[in-house]
């Protein structure tokens, strides 16, 4: 089914453009066409799809769910929810001191913020057409592995200690009247069709207006690298024999910030060319869910030590998970 | 006169919001003063969660996304 964008990016390439299947460019260019917009139909009609199913999930029906849980199961379901909730990352700061109020420990509320940017449905839809669905299932579970431990660990290290005053007093009182937190009745009225409908074409217009740039930039040095690297050049530098490469791309991705849209298209030619997945992964995810604008916004609520902890752990976090991929892969 | 608080953290879409109920009051010519609260704070005290939101005279009327602009005429001619 796929096979069409590719007879259309040759058509106009090879045909309306008169280039050479054999150039670099003409390689370079049939893949930047046939990547944008094979990725262009799929976001359109998927995000419309997954908004018309999930127009009834709110951030809030999430956080009187997440309170009335045991800490146990809350990591899991709270790196769960932060997959499939959508919500805007402007909001994480709103979203943090309404599921702090309600008593929910701060590791629960990490495991669904650090979760949500790692995966999303854009994300997995275009994880599954460019790489495969092997490589998919494994980033969604490694990406809800780091927020779940993340979580725990934030909790097992008592972090709600540094956060911003107002904040640590808002979960005290939110702990503390736990129960009564659960129970606010929150009005979810039943959405008719009509509704889901509008939700889910708004949905689609927003997203696709704010990613789209994202894509072509992505699959642009996605292109880049596929015509002009020289094969096998990624692979005799950055191979999985350099211990180093993991960290250093790590780092590469902090100041990099984009969102798992943009930098899906880009993995697929990194592991195209050759670079081992656990480096690409770890590059990936430290441009997605580790940047500065972010952190500078979560300075709103925590002290500059959770930060700072915060930040390494993640590093840590993706690190290891390249390591740990570039390892088992021969396994796979 | 109403006074009307956008709640967000400065994105967008909030600055979106707070402009287009400036523009339907003054079409309407309905008298309002329009300011975006930034402060987490703040807008934890209103029990927001999804910004922007919109506060009309101290009572929330709409949070989660940019409002629909018949909502919008709505409130304003209450």
């Amino acid at each position: 089914m796929l096979g069409i964008f590719g007879d259309f990016a040759s058509w106009l390439t090879y045909g309306v453009m008169g280039l050479s299947a054999q150039t670099k460019l003409g390689d370079a260019v049939h893949f930047f066409i046939e990547d944008v917009s094979k990725i262009f139909a799929l976001l359109v009609l998927m995000i419309y799809v997954i908004a018309l199913l999930r127009a009834s999930l709110n951030v809030e029906t999430v956080r009187d769910y997440l309170a009335s849980k045991h800490r146990s199961v809350g990591y899991i379901m709270g790196s769960s929810f932060g997959a499939i909730t959508p919500f805007c990352s402007c909001s994480s700061i709103p979203v943090f001191l309404g599921f702090t109020s309600a008593g929910i420990p701060v590791g629960i509320t990490m495991a669904f913020l650090i979760t949500s940017p790692l995966i999303n449905e854009v994300a997995v839809l275009l994880l599954m057409s460019l790489l495969g669905w092997k490589f998919t299932v494994l980033y969604v579970i490694i990406g809800m592995g780091v927020g779940i431990l993340g979580g725990v660990f934030l909790d097992a290290i008592r972090a709600e200690r540094w956060l911003q005053s107002f904040a640590a007093k808002a979960l005290e009182r939110g702990q503390n009247s736990a129960p009564a937190a659960g129970t606010i009745p929150v009005e979810t009225p039943k959405m008719t069709m009509q509704e889901r409908h509008q939700f889910a074409k708004d949905e689609s217009f927003e997203i696709f207006g704010r990613v789209w740039k994202w894509v072509i930039v992505g699959v642009g040095l996605g292109a880049a690298l596929h015509g002009f690297v020289p094969d096998g050049w990624i692979q005799e530098h950055l191979g999985d024999g350099q211990w180093w490469s993991v960290p250093a791309a790590v780092l590469l991705g902090i100041p990099l910030y984009s969102n798992a849209t943009g930098v899906i298209p880009v993995m697929e030619s990194l592991i195209v060319n050759g670079l081992p997945i656990g480096t690409t992964l770890a590059f990936c995810m430290s441009t997605v869910a580790a940047s500065f604008p972010e952190f500078i916004l979560l300075k709103q609520v925590m002290q500059w030590k959770l930060l700072a902890i915060l930040f390494v752990m993640l590093l840590c976090a993706f690190t290891l998970v390249g390591w740990l991929f570039n390892f088992f892969t021969p396994f796979l | 006169m109403k006074i009307i608080k956008v709640l967000g953290s400065g994105c967008t879409k909030c600055k979106k919001a707070a402009e287009l109920i400036e523009k339907v009051a003054a079409e309407q010519g309905v008298a309002v003063t329009v300011s975006k609260e930034t402060d987490p704070q703040t807008i934890m005290s209103y029990g927001v969660m999804s910004t922007p939101a919109v506060v009309i005279d101290e009572v929330l009327v709409h949070t989660g996304s940019v409002p629909q602009e018949a909502s919008v005429k709505e409130w304003l001619a209450k």
